[in-house]
């Protein structure tokens, strides 16, 4: 069946929300989901649809989400049902990430057969707020010129209203609030290839590539030194912030490198930390990637692949050493997408191969990563 | 340039058909513009010489034959090309490709096929091979079976069950198909189904599912994207191109939008599509189930629209493809710095309407379904769904202000009418919400998704809030402002404002209300670009529109007075086609050429002025009065030209011209001297120029007095009309009162106005550019018909063949004193009626006509840039050519599209039914007719030929004709009159009866079972009898795939045009030859 809600806002008039740049700037809209002052860097995301993953993908964290399709909450949102692995269904954590949602067009009816609640419900029962009615297209220009900034959301009159500090983003550890505490085990198995997933926000479509694969997955918080553990292939997550505060993270990966021939796979973050480990550097983009549709090739080949990507760091191509080669390069901007090391079975993307939400042409690299130690 | 390609021959679609129209025009033209990027010599093959892609400098060598295998190998030998395009001419290219690989033409002259191989093509077109190629991939299709004979479909069906759909293989646009309930419509279907295509499939219904339609490109490395899905509004069903589309999609999750994304991939990389394809899908509303519908290897209506919607240029990239590049090597159009592999986002909604013009058949079939009737669409963009849709609506030009505040449709049975789409449904459901329908019922009836209905509802709430608070306001200072932003965020227009909330007094005095006051509170639109990425990279694209769900422009308006506004011609309806696109796009060209800025608002996306290349600055956007006004207050333009896009724009000259905006080219009160029919009157009797005597009437016993003055038959023009036709001829009393009884209303409010209709008569054409009420050049053409044939039916050659001197002399001399009267000073028509020497004026239009293509392109003299010079006061010279120097002829026929009109009488009369045109040259009147007449559709009789031809008079001018055929060997077959004239001239044929007649053998058996090769009807009179007989034979023609004529002086020519010489007499020359 269709779900319809065909209510008007609850209590007839909505609460004017108002988004305040750190330049001073202000967009005005309405507030439709939780409200609660809240501060963040302002981030753009231009991907159509996916906006039930994108909230949950723990990258978001300390971001206020702007998506930039202006029609948001048309299909409402899954059911947080359970997997046997206990990985929600439809979702890519426990819970939303983001700080807040900005959008154009809120719809507040919602149809699809797998709805269960609109996306203003799941907000308010989050404790997260949204913003409507706001130019997101201007807002974009904005960060694309200047460079994405922090910001806050503040409700009822501007002038008086209640405020939130601004956080310093870039020395907070995202990571930290938002990895594992504790090691978790799925797919559980004697005869079973096991691999380490270092959790720095991990997305749990990664973890279900994983599984799909029949692999053991020993899901450890990003601090954690696995080393100690007995497993056939590293690898390491995506997530939130900047990699330069992650440094024991590296540290342990340095030490995993030790063994040349332990196959390593890294994703996003993973890519940041696999470079950095490595010896290169990683800078902060102007105003990121994010988005169902950057277009990838890889490095000596005439093979592109469309790919959805969430990040706002970058791996500088010119600091890798000899040892290490890009292995995607951003079509558009020449950014790197990826690295590979020349001799050792170490690899990472940018981008995500697990996609959810975003297209799934790149999934193939979960395969390269099992036949390392599989085959 | 990859591959060492010189010369490459490219096919077109030909003439406007339903299902096949201006998209190709645009397709042709993007793929004409990649090779000539590469410096690759083009070969055209098209005969619609309205197009642009048939203008000069487009391709390198233009051919105006018809599309068949029989010219296309006549050219390639000629030729000798290296490559052939077959993706950008439709289905009539493709299928054309399809033989021509198959008879070994291509082999035999070693011409490669550019971009998708045939093989790839024949997987998608052949059902059963589709159907085994996508199971190897694991991929779902629609459960059909492919059958060769009716006993074997009646089977399938049973095997199926019921409801099953019925589809001819190889035809376009859903020709031949449609649903059945039962046996007994299954049994009609298939055999007409069989007339078209050898092979009929039949297959289970899965009416109610979502549509949903992915593009999407691969290179010859295997690399894919989807540049954009598109949703359907109405469920599967009803043929994707009678559906509103939405793009992006709407109602699907991540999960389902990149479920069928994957296998659009796995699709076109196992069938090997190298270009681009479209993949249509049923998708299950309560799970994840899917089917795929099928796959276009060709660009499509849907790639054109796909291009528009997101400004991706689909087919520029498809042909570099097919050249061989990589998408990697091909950068993004847009931005000019980011690769072309990518897929776009849009941070905008895009809402496709289809036009239909089902009101000017008589007895046409208006229920939609699996086939294809409409003749053009609107694309509507905005940043709300309510916004597209309420432009969309507009767009259409069917008298519609939006989704609310229309006239009151009057319906029997709204359930029904719900539960059973007709062109009107959007609108009824506007009727079911204001009845009070919820939801969930309109979604019950319609199966429409809840989401869209629930959108619509808003606009409901919101025109009640506004109506609620009209009824106690009158002071617009006094509505709450959210209130009046909320409505035009919903994409309320000021009319639909001003009439919801009651405005006292004449509406478009309210538009201004509405108007001034939002704009003395700031409430003013945003432009905003289409850029293809959201806005992630900077772009510096001229593709706008227009969304009250903005704070500021993406552009800056430079105010320099140096913009030239030229109106578009909207959606392609009957009567305004691809021919004021082509005019759009010269003036385009000319006003660019002359260091003004171009600046097109248009909001068709079969064309190719809505390009954004074409000019420097496009509205894709709303021609009315409203939105225009807001581009022009943002755009302070040099002026506006109102007189290249047909009668939209025209009509707009006189506000316009109040608001002081800069009319170029003949001023607004000229226009309305012309326009309006008193005042045209009065001046042609001031400088004694005659005209048909007319009378505006307002009651029946006027009607009888003027007709006893001027006598049968007239012509009867309401002003409001019930059904039917708009226009008709009355020969007798009897016909008269049926007329104005059934289709028309007359009162006090609704004149009617009656002329005399002069029979046996010439109709001439007139175009020509006059500067100062001097006319510089002109074109004067000739009817092959005699008048009552609609000019846009008619069949035209130019220059005249047959005219006296002395008509030429007369003609000239009035349209000079016309010209001087009217101050002329742009592209003007006047349409003549010559009975020997005796000229009578019918029409004057100040502004381009039809025919401006045509004459254009004949003549070898763009009359569209004269006339722009000449509107932008650039010194002309009076060119030198004159069409009496000419060694050739040009003959532009018409393409009917009966075939899809359901039911709809295929007979010509005052009122327009063709929906293209073609144009053929040739040495002499036959060779350019034979040329024009295959083109669209006519092919040259085998054997027999069914004769029943009318009145006394009709019958005398078919005799030398029909002793021609029989010279010629053929037999005759004729209904009983036709049958006795003959005889009485000693000309031998078999009687065959009328289906109101008992006796064998029976007209529409030997039809049915393919014993005759063409008909020739011609309808005597509109009695009762008449209509019902001639009818059915008229309309078995039609659904049998038997060619038609029903004019006699068409049939009189073309008949010695086919007996006088043979295929081989004809010569293969391009344009360029003719000198």
């Amino acid at each position: 069946m269709n779900k319809t809600n065909n209510k008007t806002t609850e209590n007839g008039e909505a609460t004017q929300a108002t988004l305040i740049l750190s330049d001073g700037s202000r967009f005005c809209g309405t507030s439709f989901g939780y409200e609660k002052p809240v501060a963040g860097e302002v981030v753009f995301n231009t991907a159509m649809n996916g906006y039930p993953e994108s909230l949950t993908d723990p990258s978001y964290a300390g971001q206020l989400m702007t998506l930039t399709y202006p029609l948001i909450g048309n299909y409402g949102v899954p059911p947080f049902t359970i997997e046997k692995n206990g990985l929600p269904h439809f979702m890519e954590s426990e819970k939303i990430h983001a700080e807040a949602i900005i959008v154009c067009d809120y719809s507040k009816e919602y149809s699809h057969w797998n709805a269960v609640e609109s996306l203003a419900s799941w907000l308010k029962r989050e404790q997260v707020p949204g913003i409507t009615g706001i130019d997101t297209r201007a807002l974009t220009k904005k960060l694309r010129e200047q460079g994405v900034m922090m910001g806050r959301i503040v409700f009822g009159d501007p002038d008086k209203a209640e405020q939130v500090e601004i956080p310093d983003y870039s020395t907070i550890n995202y990571v930290d609030c938002v990895s594992c505490k504790e090691v978790i085990r799925y797919n559980e198995g004697k005869d079973k290839k096991k691999v380490v997933l270092v959790d720095c926000g991990v997305k749990d479509n990664i973890i279900r590539c994983l599984l799909k694969r029949d692999v053991e997955v020993i899901r450890v918080p990003w601090d954690y030194d696995y080393n100690v553990l007995e497993f056939d292939g590293l690898f390491i997550s995506n997530g939130p912030g900047d990699p330069n505060n992650c440094s024991d993270a590296v540290k342990n990966l340095r030490k995993a490198m030790s063994n040349e021939k332990l196959p390593i796979f890294g994703i996003c973050m993973g890519n940041q930390l696999l470079a950095v480990a490595g010896g290169a550097k990683v800078y902060k983009l102007k105003y990121g990637h994010r988005s169902h549709n950057q277009p990838v090739r890889q490095v000596g080949t005439e093979r592109c692949f469309i790919t959805s990507q969430n990040h706002g760091f970058a791996v500088d191509n010119n600091t890798l050493n000899n040892d290490w080669e890009p292995l995607f390069i951003n079509m558009n901007d020449g950014s790197n997408e990826g690295i590979r090391h020349k001799h050792n079975p170490w690899f990472s993307a940018q981008f995500h191969p697990e996609a959810a939400s975003g297209p799934t042409d790149t999934e193939f690299l979960f395969d390269k990563f099992i036949n390392l130690f599989k085959a | 340039m990859k591959d060492n390609i010189k010369k490459v021959l490219l096919l077109g679609s030909g003439a406007l058909k339903i299902g096949e129209a201006g998209e190709f025009d645009y397709s042709g033209s993007q793929a004409l513009k990649a090779l000539k990027e590469e410096n690759i010599h083009t070969v055209l093959i098209n005969p619609n010489i309205a197009t642009v892609q048939t203008s000069e400098g487009v391709a390198d060598q233009i051919y105006f034959l018809p599309v068949t295998p029989y010219f296309v190998e006549k050219v390639i030998e000629k030729e000798k090309p290296d490559g052939i395009m077959l993706a950008f001419g439709g289905q009539t290219a493709l299928n054309c490709g399809v033989q021509l690989y198959k008879s070994g033409v291509l082999k035999k002259y070693n011409l490669r096929v550019l971009g998708t191989p045939v093989q790839a093509i024949m997987d998608t077109e052949d059902r059963e091979l589709f159907v085994e190629k996508l199971n190897e991939i694991n991929v779902h299709t629609i459960k059909s079976q492919a059958v060769e004979n009716i006993e074997d479909a009646r089977r399938a069906a049973k095997e199926l069950g019921y409801p099953v759909i019925i589809r001819a293989a190889y035809a376009l646009g859903g020709l031949g198909s449609g649903f059945c309930d039962d046996e007994k419509q299954l049994n009609t279907l298939v055999e007409k189904a069989f007339s078209f295509s050898p092979q009929v499939l039949v297959e289970k219904s899965l009416k109610g599912w979502k549509e949903v339609e992915y593009e999407v490109v691969r290179d010859r490395y295997d690399n894919c994207i989807t540049v954009c899905n598109m949703e359907n509004f109405d469920p599967l069903g009803i043929h994707t191109g009678e559906s509103i589309v939405i793009a992006p999609s709407q109602t699907l999750s991540n999960r389902d939008y990149h479920k069928l994304r994957e296998l659009s991939i796995r699709i076109i990389r196992h069938i090997g599509i190298v270009g681009e394809c479209n993949v249509q899908y049923a998708y299950d509303p309560n799970s994840e189930n899917y089917r795929v519908i099928e796959v276009n290897a060709r660009l499509s209506r849907s790639s054109a629209l796909a291009s528009k919607a997101t400004g991706y240029p689909l087919a520029f990239v498809a042909a570099k493809l097919g050249l061989g590049y990589g998408l990697f090597e091909l950068k993004n159009s847009v931005t000019k710095t980011t690769s072309a592999f990518f897929e776009p986002a849009l941070d905008y909604v895009v809402c496709k309407i289809p036009r239909w013009d089902l009101g000017k058949f008589r007895g046409v079939d208006k229920e939609l379904g699996s086939s294809m009737k409409s003749v053009g669409e609107v694309m509507a963009i905005g940043r709300t769904f309510e916004e597209a849709i309420q432009k969309g609506l507009r767009m259409i030009g069917q008298g519609m202000h939006g989704f609310v505040e229309n006239k009151e449709l009057v319906i029997d049975d709204l359930d029904k009418s719900l539960r059973q789409p007709t062109d009107k449904r959007i609108f009824l459901i506007s009727k079911a919400f204001r009845a009070g329908y919820t939801v969930d019922q309109v979604h019950e009836l319609t199966k429409i998704d809840c989401w869209f209905l629930q959108k619509l509802m808003n606009i409901i709430n919101t025109a009640n809030e506004l109506e609620a608070w009209g009824n106690n306001h009158t002071q617009l200072a006094e509505m709450p402002t959210e209130l009046l932003r909320r409505a035009k965020v919903e994409g309320f227009s000021d009319f639909q404002i001003a009439r919801a909330i009651n405005y006292n007094g004449d509406l478009e005095d309210g538009i201004m209300m509405v108007r001034n006051y939002r704009k003395s509170i700031g409430l003013v639109p945003s432009v905003k670009q289409i850029d293809t990425l959201a806005a992630e990279y900077p772009a510096k694209t001229n593709y706008l529109y227009i969304t009250y769900s903005g704070i500021e422009h993406d552009i800056c308006f430079e105010n320099d007075k140096r913009s030239v506004v030229v109106l578009g011609s909207g959606a392609y309806r009957i009567g305004s086609s691809v021919e004021f696109d082509w005019c759009g796009v010269q003036a385009l060209n000319t006003i660019r050429k002359e260091g003004y800025r171009s600046v097109m608002i248009n909001y068709n996306p079969e064309t190719v002025s809505t390009d954004y290349d074409m000019c420097d600055r496009l509205y894709f956007d709303e021609l009315t009065f409203e939105r225009v006004m807001d581009i022009i207050d943002l755009e302070a333009p040099h002026g506006v030209i109102v007189s290249t896009g047909g009668q939209i724009p025209n009509n707009l000259a006189m506000r316009l011209d109040e608001q002081k905006v800069n009319i170029l080219g003949t001023s607004a009160k000229y226009i309305d001297n012309a326009e309006d029919r008193n005042k045209f009157s009065e001046m042609l009797d001031r400088i004694h120029v005659d005209q048909p005597e007319w009378q505006e009437l307002t009651s029946m016993e006027d009607i009888d007095k003027f007709v006893q003055l001027v006598g049968f038959p007239v012509l009867v023009r309401p002003s409001y009309v019930l059904s039917g036709a708009a226009m008709n001829v009355c020969s007798n009393n009897e016909e008269l009162v049926r007329f104005l009884e059934l289709a028309a209303n007359i009162s006090k409010k609704h004149p009617v106005v009656v002329s005399r209709f002069i029979e046996h008569a010439k109709e001439v054409e007139m175009d020509a550019v006059a500067r100062d009420g001097e006319i510089i050049a002109y074109a004067i053409s000739e009817h092959i018909e005699f008048a009552g044939v609609h000019s846009g039916d008619a069949t035209i050659q130019f220059p005249p063949q047959k005219l006296y001197v002395e008509t030429v002399r007369r003609i000239k001399h009035i349209s000079r004193e016309i010209a001087r009267e009217l101050h002329i000073s742009g592209p003007f028509n006047i349409q003549y009626l010559a009975r020997e020497n005796d000229i009578k004026v019918i029409e004057c239009n100040l502004r381009a006509s039809r025919s401006f293509p045509f004459v254009s392109k004949v003549l070898k003299l763009n009359l569209i840039e004269l006339a722009t010079k000449v509107m932008l006061d650039i010194p002309v010279e009076k060119p030198s050519k004159n069409l009496f120097d000419l060694d050739y002829v040009g003959i532009k026929a018409s393409q009917f599209s009966f075939n899809r009109l359901q039911k709809a009488d295929p007979v010509l009369g005052v009122d327009m039914a063709s929906t293209g045109e073609v144009g053929c040259i040739g040495e002499n009147t036959s060779s350019a007719l034979l040329k024009s007449m295959l083109s669209v559709g006519y092919r040259i009789p085998k054997k027999t030929v069914l004769l029943s031809t009318g009145t006394q008079r009709q019958k005398a001018d078919m005799m030398s004709a029909a002793r021609m055929l029989v010279d010629k060997g053929y037999k005759l077959y004729a209904t009983k009159g036709t049958y006795l004239a003959l005889a009485m001239n000693g000309i031998p044929s078999t009687l065959v009866y009328w289906p109101s007649e008992e006796g064998n053998p029976q007209a529409i058996d030997m039809l049915h079972s393919h014993e005759i090769d063409m008909v020739v009807n011609i309808p005597k009179n509109l009695s009762e009898r008449e209509l019902t007989n001639g009818y059915k034979i008229r309309r078995a023609a039609i659904d049998l795939n038997v060619p038609l004529i029903t004019n006699a002086r068409l049939a009189d020519a073309f008949i010695k045009a086919f007996c006088t010489m043979t295929l081989d007499d004809l010569k293969i020359r391009s344009w360029a030859e003719y000198k």
